[in-house]
C-alpha cells in the first residue's frame, strides 16, 4: 500500500497541471496514474475520493449541493471497488489454476510421449497434439522380444481434463497388461473390464489395438469402436478402410473384440488416427477421409514422421490454427 | 458520544436505509472518512438486504467497539434458514441471487474483520468490525 499523503500531494499535482494547462500530454499523466494506482491495489473509490478531496482544498467554499453530487458519486462507486477487488482476486486464483493445470499438463506428457521404437523393416510415424492443455488421445508402442510390435491408439471421447485423467487411467491399464501380448482381442477385452469398472458411465473410450509380428509381416488387429484407419496396398496402389467392429470401451463388461488381420507388403501402410483428424473442421465443414488421404498421398515419398508433420501443419492451417479436439495421427510403413 | 448498541429490526427496504444511516451516523461520529463511512453504509446494506431476501427478518446491531482499537462493530442476526455451505458463500463469484450484490466476501472486503456463525434452519449470526487507521 502507498502512503495516502504521498498518494494524494501526488495526484493534486497532476491534477493542478491539468486545470492550468490543459494538454493531451496531462491527460496522458492521467492515465499513468491509473496504472500505478492499479498495481498498487488502489480501488477506483480511493481515487475518487482523492479527487473530491483535491476539489475541496481548491473550492474550500464549494456550493452544497455540487458537494453532495460528490457524496453520491462515491456512493456509487463503491460497488465498482468491490467488483474490482473481486476481479483482483479471481485473477490470482486464476494464475494459480492456470500453474496447477501446467504441472498436470508436464505429468501427463511425461505419461503420453513413450519411445517410438526402432525397426529395420518398419518406420514409424506419430504425432499427438492436445486441443488444450491437456489430451485425451493416448497412443504406445511397445516392442517385445520376439520383435514384434505392438500398437495402441486410444480416444476419451471428450477433451480436455476430465479426458485427460481418463487417459492415465488407460495407460496404467496398458501398463499392467503381461509384455505377451499375443491377442489383441484379448487385450482389449481387458481393458474394457477395467474401464467399465473404473470410469463414469457417461464417458466413453475408443481403441485400436494392433499387434505386428514380423517374421510373418502381418498385422493382428481389433478395435473397440475407434475411428477406422486406412490401409495401404503398394501393390495396387490404394487407401482401403482398416475395418474393425466391437463396441466402445466401457459400456459392457462381457463384450468380446474379434480380431482381424491384413498382411503387409513392402511399401505398405497402417494409418491410424485419433477423431480429432477426422473431425476437423474448416469453412466448408468436416474434413472429408479423403481428403487426409489425399494430403497423404501428396507426402507419401517422405518418411513417416514427414507425413505426419506434414499432414497436421496442413489441417492445422485449414482450422485456422485453433484444434477443437485432441489430434493424433500414426503411421507405419513397411520398409524391406 | 452514546455508547449503547444501535438496534434496527429489518422487515422491509425502509429499515434497510434504516439500518445504513444509522451505521453511517455513528461511523461519522467516531472520525472516519467519507470513504470509509460509505464502505461501512454498503456493508450494512448488504447484511440488511440479505436478512430482507433470505431470512425475511431479523436485526441489525450497531456498537461501538471502545477499546485499543477503536472502530465500529455490526452484527446482523436472523432466524432464517441458514446457509448451507459456508465456504461457498464466502467464495468469490458466487450469489444465490445471481444478481449484483456484493455478497459476503464483500462485506468481508470493505469491512477489517469478519465472523460468520449460521445453522442450517436455524439461522445466521455475522459480526463485521471496522477499525479506526
Amino acid at each position: 500500500m502507498i502512503d495516502h499523503k504521498e498518494l494524494y500531494q501526488h495526484y493534486r499535482k497532476l491534477l493542478i497541471e491539468h486545470m492550468e494547462r490543459k494538454s493531451e500530454k496531462t491527460l496522458y499523466n492521467g492515465q499513468l496514474f491509473s496504472r500505478q494506482m492499479m498495481e498498487n491495489g488502489v480501488s477506483p473509490e480511493d481515487v475518487l475520493s482523492l479527487h473530491i478531496d483535491v476539489i475541496k482544498e481548491f473550492y474550500p467554499h464549494m456550493d452544497e449541493k455540487f458537494q453532495s453530487a460528490f457524496d453520491f458519486l462515491l456512493e456509487a462507486m463503491i460497488g465498482y471497488g468491490l467488483a474490482y477487488r473481486e476481479h483482483q482476486n479471481l485473477r490470482y486464483k486464476q494464475r494459480q489454476l492456470e500453474s496447477e493445470i501446467d504441472i498436470a499438463a508436464d505429468v501427463q506428457q511425461s505419461l503420453l510421449v513413450g519411445e517410438v521404437p526402432h525397426y529395420d523393416f518398419l518406420d514409424i510415424g506419430v504425432i499427438s497434439r492436445p486441443a488444450k492443455r491437456m489430451s485425451g488421445d493416448y497412443y504406445h508402442f511397445v516392442k517385445d522380444e520376439q520383435n514384434c510390435l505392438s500398437v495402441a491408439i486410444a480416444d476419451v471421447i471428450g477433451k480436455g481434463i476430465p479426458a485427460a485423467l481418463c487417459m492415465s487411467m488407460i495407460k496404467y491399464a496398458m501398463d499392467s497388461e503381461p509384455e505377451q501380448r499375443t491377442k489383441p482381442g484379448a487385450v482389449l477385452e481387458n481393458l474394457n473390464r477395467v474401464v467399465e469398472q473404473n470410469v463414469d458411465p457417461s464417458m466413453f473410450i475408443t481403441m485400436f489395438y494392433g499387434l505386428y509380428n514380423e517374421s510373418q509381416h502381418r498385422l493382428y488387429f481389433a478395435s473397440a469402436g475407434h475411428e477406422p484407419g486406412f490401409y495401404y496396398s503398394s501393390n495396387k496402389d490404394e487407401f482401403q478402410e482398416l475395418i474393425a467392429k466391437g463396441r466402445v470401451l466401457g459400456l459392457d463388461r462381457s463384450t468380446k473384440y474379434r480380431e482381424y488381420e491384413k498382411n503387409i507388403d513392402v511399401g505398405d501402410m497402417v494409418i491410424l488416427f485419433s477423431d480429432g483428424v477426422t473431425e476437423c473442421r474448416t469453412e466448408k465443414g468436416f474434413i472429408e477421409r479423403d481428403e487426409i488421404v489425399r494430403l497423404i498421398r501428396q507426402r507419401m515419398h517422405l518418411s513417416s514422421q514427414e507425413i505426419v508433420d506434414g499432414v497436421y501443419k496442413e489441417l492445422e492451417r485449414l482450422q485456422d490454427f485453433q484444434l477443437r479436439d485432441d489430434f493424433t495421427l500414426i503411421i507405419l510403413k513397411r520398409e524391406v | 458520544m452514546n455508547i449503547a448498541p444501535n438496534r434496527v429490526e429489518i422487515h422491509n427496504e425502509w429499515d434497510i436505509v434504516r439500518a445504513r444511516q444509522s451505521g453511517r451516523e455513528r461511523a461519522k461520529e467516531l472520525g472516519f472518512g467519507h470513504v470509509d463511512q460509505a464502505r461501512i453504509a454498503t456493508a450494512i446494506s448488504e447484511l440488511a438486504r440479505n436478512i430482507y431476501l433470505y431470512a425475511k427478518h431479523g436485526e441489525i446491531i450497531i456498537s461501538v467497539i471502545d477499546g485499543e482499537k477503536r472502530g465500529i462493530s455490526i452484527i446482523a442476526e436472523d432466524n432464517g434458514p441458514g446457509i448451507r455451505d459456508l465456504r461457498k458463500a464466502m467464495e468469490d463469484g458466487y450469489t444465490t441471487s445471481g444478481g449484483l450484490g456484493a455478497g459476503l466476501p464483500g462485506v468481508k472486503r470493505l469491512m477489517d474483520d469478519f465472523d460468520i456463525v449460521s445453522e442450517e434452519g436455524q439461522g445466521t449470526k455475522i459480526t463485521a468490525k471496522k477499525y479506526l487507521r
